[in-house]
């Protein structure tokens, strides 16, 4: 392996509008997507805008879509295209542009705030939790996400349907809501609030249709759609959709 | 004066990392207005990078662990240089903050009764860490993110604005503290995605951004980390203490080149890696020093025993405090009993199934089958040091954790200087983060409440501040119509600089070496000139940041040439031994009183006065928690007398 | 230089006017539409098929089998098979096939079922024809309405689909005669038949559905450690829900051809004992 010159398409402007803009730059043995945006930064483009932070696929901050397909530029080495290939470099296309390589990811934090917290069990002190490893797995599979929102990016609903936005809270922030609903200890029902109606009702995840984009780009390789959304939706039928397990709930509350 | 926007706060919080979440949490619970900073978004803090663990004395595991174990463990690792109230602090209170955490909703890994399981790793005398996997740093920092969240919406409920009482300015970076009549009275900042100013009016700053390591070209440290809060804490008149001490990991990623330096966790080793050289010999075992000579096992199987039977054996040399084995790797690379690309191999394909492997080390198994091609499970990883930690901050009264100098300046997380002496224990950095930057946030809300009066804003400092952040755009080379300097040359050269001349290994000749090419790179920096406008424009923000990795750079090389032993994450070729009477002596670092124009120019040597400072003495309660044969290493003889 | 143009403002979704402007509606460089062709080959030519057989109303029964299509068989015009599945329930009044009475209870199993939906939604509804690929619709509202709100029933055709797969064992276990009713002798047959049963079975448990009842639904595993001991083989079984449903809807057609090749005196089946 040596250095190459390699061919480049990265989408450069703003809201205002703009294009793929070409570049011919060195790659060098080992070396990421990201690396060779960098290295436009410091000798072509000095003002190309890119998010960027730990460099080892842990921050979630390099997303974009790479050759048509959304990914983190940190994990997406230069060795999986050939020499010959142009490598197109896009912002997300889900969001608004900021500039260049920036999206405006705001709608996500706008959705976070929307899923309500983890209530702590009342008359449980700090310190007294008790929890058993294969009660908290399911959510700790779900609490590695590092929202890096690829696949808020690529989930069509939102995606090709930006009025869908306001409805739906998308795969992370579903994924949140089974996150909560798996913890051993959140207590939310104690206040009055279930989060299998609500998922339904407020969030949106009756719009899923679970063709499993999410899973796909997800770079933690999360299971999103078998482990979250799905279970989600049968937790939901539970509540809406199952007469049995209806009655049974309301002759005697059963707590699993 | 400059027409910007402004805001008026209780308490700012710069910096978004642990500490700085946690502190903005308190002040928040505490009744203060609260406004977080911070130069990415909100939740990507490089604190989502720390793998192994929080160290608490919880006792889940040993039940033996106490604070003081742990104060004592903290004191060994930072060599007796540490401020000793506040490993006190730290080792008293990191259990409460732990299972706070737990109350926000934090899952971490559980013991087979249901209590967090703790894990061992170096410098620890018994399993210590509260982990999550090997991802533990994202734990901390989405439980505190989501803790945020759980606050705006209880005043979204209350108040009818999730931002009434704590608002996030992601993506913005302060380039100034200011302050009148010698007290704080806000900060100047720039929103990096349109460029545009504005001011966050606030009687108490608390400073929480982090290192310094992007001085250095071999780092395990984001881009976030250029010494801001260091740099901001010296232009407001707040001295630094123990800039010395930096920490070399000693375990990062040497290939490929792309991500060299990237941190490779220490729970590898504490899980059971073990390190060769290329003659496959485990070769900790001739490294470890005479401190340490009882505590160690001695020969392999010895070794190999303690992860079964940790209380009848000693556990493996692998396992010492960071600083002895970065400097080991180093020592055994440059005898020529390297790996192929200049590091050595850390191997747990021979240790442990494949399968546990996965599970206990996910991420690491993760990072290498992505990063470098390397299947951990089968194979023996490259690793070598890499530039990881400041253990010099921002000198702090231990307690309230307030900027020694000026009222209304706290600082909490790495940016704080004392807490880890000469060198951190792995697994300190969470728990600190966690025990002083609640301290900060409640002193904080505290100082501004009882403020009777906010300090105003002085116009004249906006002012500056704001010509300061545009100069860039308008620089020119040394003669008239000559081009100006490009920032990513610059910031590649000083960390070519600080890594060759300042590294693991130091000699004064270097040193000096080094301090010319910063004056030299400090007046180049003056002319670091950018293209483009001010919308998201990364080259005009590492212009920027250029100013605070100089001056934090010009600290540690100023101080460590002018401590003439070695201690922790200070190692002396030319002074090799550890003296006792250093270990009284803090080094601080204080701004030059020149204005800034003269100090920019040539002749003038550099920006930074250091002070000596006698540490305050041991409080003999805590000095009784050692034998006296262990202080008489550390302790002059006067000390152990008193 | 920068090349590009205004968004074109008829199109939404990534054509919107915040998104950057991009002007194909995808820079896939893959072959992304290999897999929604296959797998809409693949499911038409089993529709194709299966609605040819099921309409039939021929050569579903050679003694000792019955075509799986056929099984059980409700009605009076049902082909007579001894101690066979075929029980009147429906009397003389039925003049369809009888493969109709009993079909649309795996037909809806597998019309609901979790991967299918994907399958279908992707293959020919073409939303999302592939990830990142802009789908060709104006209004998306998924499984918010009447009809797809109805996906929702998924779990009672996996109850329904469980006596169904315990009647095809049964013909199974039935195929272990030869034409003549002699027990202990096995055909070809009985090996298409034993491997079909398996897969239906391996199917039918890997539900999504049937995940979640078995221990999905409880909140603490610990409180129960043999729904989770189930839960956990069910989830090894789920994760090759995809590979299930097409080798097991593979093996039912080619276990009706198989019936329908013996009955139609077009192939011998060869006695292996």
């Amino acid at each position: 392996m040596s250095a190459y010159q390699a061919r480049f398409k990265v989408w450069r402007g703003d809201r205002s509008g703009g294009g793929l803009e070409d570049f011919t730059v060195e790659v060098n043995d080992g070396e990421v997507v990201l690396d060779i945006i960098h290295r436009l930064q410091a000798t072509q483009a000095s003002d190309l805008a890119v998010r960027w932070n730990c460099k080892a696929g842990k921050c979630g901050s390099c997303s974009a879509e790479i050759n048509g397909r959304p990914r983190l530029m940190c994990m997406t080495r230069m060795s999986v295209f050939t020499r010959d290939e142009t490598i197109t470099v896009t912002p997300l296309r889900a969001f608004p542009v900021v500039r260049d390589l920036v999206t405006d990811v705001s709608f996500n934090y706008e959705k976070a705030r929307e899923i309500p917290s983890f209530v702590p069990p009342p008359g449980v002190a700090a310190g007294e939790y008790r929890m058993q490893q294969m009660d908290v797995e399911r959510s700790q599979e779900f609490r590695k996400c590092i929202e890096c929102f690829l696949c808020q990016d690529t989930c069509h609903v939102v995606r090709d349907h930006e009025e869908n936005k306001e409805a739906f809270a998308g795969p992370r922030f579903l994924m949140r809501i089974a996150e909560l609903d798996m913890h051993p200890l959140d207590s939310a029902s104690g206040t009055g609030l279930d989060r299998r109606t609500t998922a339904q009702d407020e969030h949106g995840l009756g719009y899923c249709n679970i063709t499993k984009c999410c899973t796909e780009v997800c770079p933690e390789g999360i299971k999103i759609t078998d482990n979250a959304l799905i279970p989600m939706k049968e937790r939901a039928a539970d509540r809406k959709y199952d007469p049995l397990v209806w009655l049974g709930n309301k002759i005697r509350r059963r707590e699993g | 004066m400059t027409e910007l926007e402004r805001q008026q706060w209780d308490v700012v919080v710069v910096g978004a990392g642990g500490a700085g979440l946690r502190a903005a949490i308190e002040a928040r619970e505490r009744g203060a207005r609260t406004a977080v900073i911070c130069k990415s978004l909100f939740g990507k803090a490089h604190t989502v990078m720390a793998e192994g663990g929080i160290a608490a004395s919880m006792g889940n595991a040993n039940a033996g662990d106490n604070w003081q174990v742990h104060f004592r463990d903290t004191m060994r690792g930072g060599k007796f240089l540490n401020q000793w109230r506040m490993a006190e602090l730290h080792a008293r209170e990191a259990p409460d903050r732990v299972w706070e955490l737990e109350t926000w909703g934090a899952l971490f890994d559980r013991t087979a009764d249901g209590r967090i399981s703790q894990r061992n790793f170096g410098g620890h005398e018994y399993p210590r860490l509260a982990h999550v996997g090997d991802r533990t740093g994202l734990e901390l920092i989405r439980t505190l993110q989501q803790k945020i969240v759980s606050l705006q919406q209880e005043d979204k409920r209350e108040l009818g604005d999730y931002e009434a009482g704590l608002k996030v300015f992601q993506e913005c970076t302060v380039t100034r503290v200011l302050k009148k009549d010698g007290r704080v009275s806000g900060v100047f900042c720039y929103e990096r995605e349109s460029g545009r100013f504005f001011v966050l009016e606030a009687p108490s700053v608390i400073l929480a951004t982090g290192g310094i390591g992007k001085s250095f070209k071999v780092t395990s440290n984001s881009w976030e980390y250029t010494g801001d809060g260091h740099a901001l804490a010296l232009l407001a008149g707040a001295p630094l203490v123990n800039m010395e001490f930096v920490q070399f990991h000693p375990t990062g990623m040497v290939w490929p080149p792309s991500v060299k330096g990237i941190l490779v966790t220490e729970s590898v080793r504490g899980d059971g890696g073990v390190l060769r050289n290329s003659e496959g010999k485990r070769f900790m075992f001739d490294y470890v020093p005479d401190v340490f000579k009882e505590k160690y096992a001695q020969s392999e199987d010895e070794g190999d025993r303690w992860y079964e039977d940790p209380d009848n054996n000693r556990r493996p040399p692998e396992l010492l405090p960071r600083d002895e084995v970065a400097r080991a790797i180093n020592s055994e690379v440059k005898a020529g009993r390297g790996s192929p690309h200049g590091g050595v191999f850390l191997d747990v394909s021979t240790r442990m199934p494949a399968d546990v492997i996965r599970r206990r080390l996910p991420s690491m198994y993760h990072q290498f089958k992505e990063l470098a091609d390397v299947d951990i499970t089968a194979e023996a990883m490259e690793v070598g040091p890499t530039c990881h930690y400041v253990m010099g901050g921002i000198a702090v009264e231990s307690d309230t954790a307030g900027a020694l100098g000026v009222p209304g300046l706290f600082a909490a997380g790495e940016v704080a200087g004392g807490m880890h002496g000469s060198n951190r224990l792995g697994g300190n950095s969470l728990s600190d983060l966690l025990v002083f930057g609640r301290r900060a946030g409640l002193h904080a809300a505290e100082y501004a409440q009882r403020l009777p009066a906010r300090p105003a804003v002085d116009e004249a400092q906006i002012d500056a501040a704001a010509a300061e952040a545009l100069r860039p755009f308008s620089a020119e080379g040394p003669e008239a119509g000559a081009a100006p300097e490009n920032p990513y040359t610059l910031h590649q050269e000083l960390q070519q600089t600080m890594n060759d001349l300042v590294g693991i290994i130091r000699r004064a000749g270097e040193m000096e070496q080094a301090l010319t090419k910063l004056a030299e790179l400090r007046e180049r920096a003056n002319r670091a000139g950018v293209e483009g406008h001010r919308q998201f424009n990364p080259g005009w923000h590492l212009s920027l940041d250029l100013r605070n990795m100089l001056l934090v750079s010009e600290c540690i090389a100023r101080a460590a040439l002018e401590r003439t032993e070695s201690r922790g994450g200070h190692t002396r070729e030319d002074c090799p031994g550890m003296d006792r009477e250093w270990r009284r002596v803090n080094l601080v670092c204080r701004l030059r009183q020149e204005d800034d124009a003269a100090a920019g120019t040539a002749g003038v040597t550099g920006r930074i006065r250091l002070e000596r400072r006698t540490t305050e003495p041991i409080r003999a309660d805590l000095l009784a928690l050692f034998e006296k044969e262990e202080l008489i290493k550390y302790l002059a003889e006067e000390e152990l007398t008193e | 230089m920068a090349t590009g143009t205004e968004p074109p403002q008829v199109h939404k979704g990534v054509h919107e006017a915040t998104r950057a402007a991009i002007g194909p509606r995808h820079l896939r460089t893959d072959r992304w539409w290999l897999a929604p062709a296959l797998t809409a080959a693949g499911l038409l030519a089993f529709i194709v098929y299966s609605t040819w057989r099921a309409f039939a109303n021929a050569d579903y029964y050679a003694a000792p089998y019955v075509s799986p299509f056929y099984s059980p068989c409700l009605a009076e015009n049902c082909e007579p098979m001894r101690s066979g599945p075929n029980w009147e329930i429906f009397g003389s009044w039925w003049g369809l096939s009888p493969a109709l009475l009993i079909l649309i209870f795996p037909l809806g199993f597998r019309l609901t079922c979790y991967y299918y939906r994907k399958a279908y939604y992707r293959g020919f509804w073409a939303s999302p024809p592939a990830c990142a690929v802009a789908e060709p619709h104006k209004k998306y509202s998924g499984e918010t309405r009447f009809p797809l709100i109805m996906q929702n029933i998924h779990r009672y055709f996996f109850y329904a689909a469980v006596p169904v797969a315990g009647i095809l064992t049964y013909d199974t276990v039935l195929a272990f005669r030869d034409e003549h009713y002699e027990w202990g002798h096995m055909g070809l047959g009985t090996l298409v038949f034993l491997v079909n049963i398996v897969l239906i079975w391996a199917y039918t448990i890997s539900c999504h559905s049937c995940r979640h009842i078995i221990g999905g639904r409880l909140r603490h595993f610990s409180k129960h450690p043999v729904r989770y001991r189930l839960w956990g083989w069910v989830g090894k079984l789920n994760a090759r829900h995809m590979q299930l449903a097409w080798a097991s809807l593979f093996s039912v057609a080619l276990a009706d051809l198989y019936v329908y090749l013996v009955a139609s005196g077009a192939f011998d089946d060869p006695r292996l004992f």
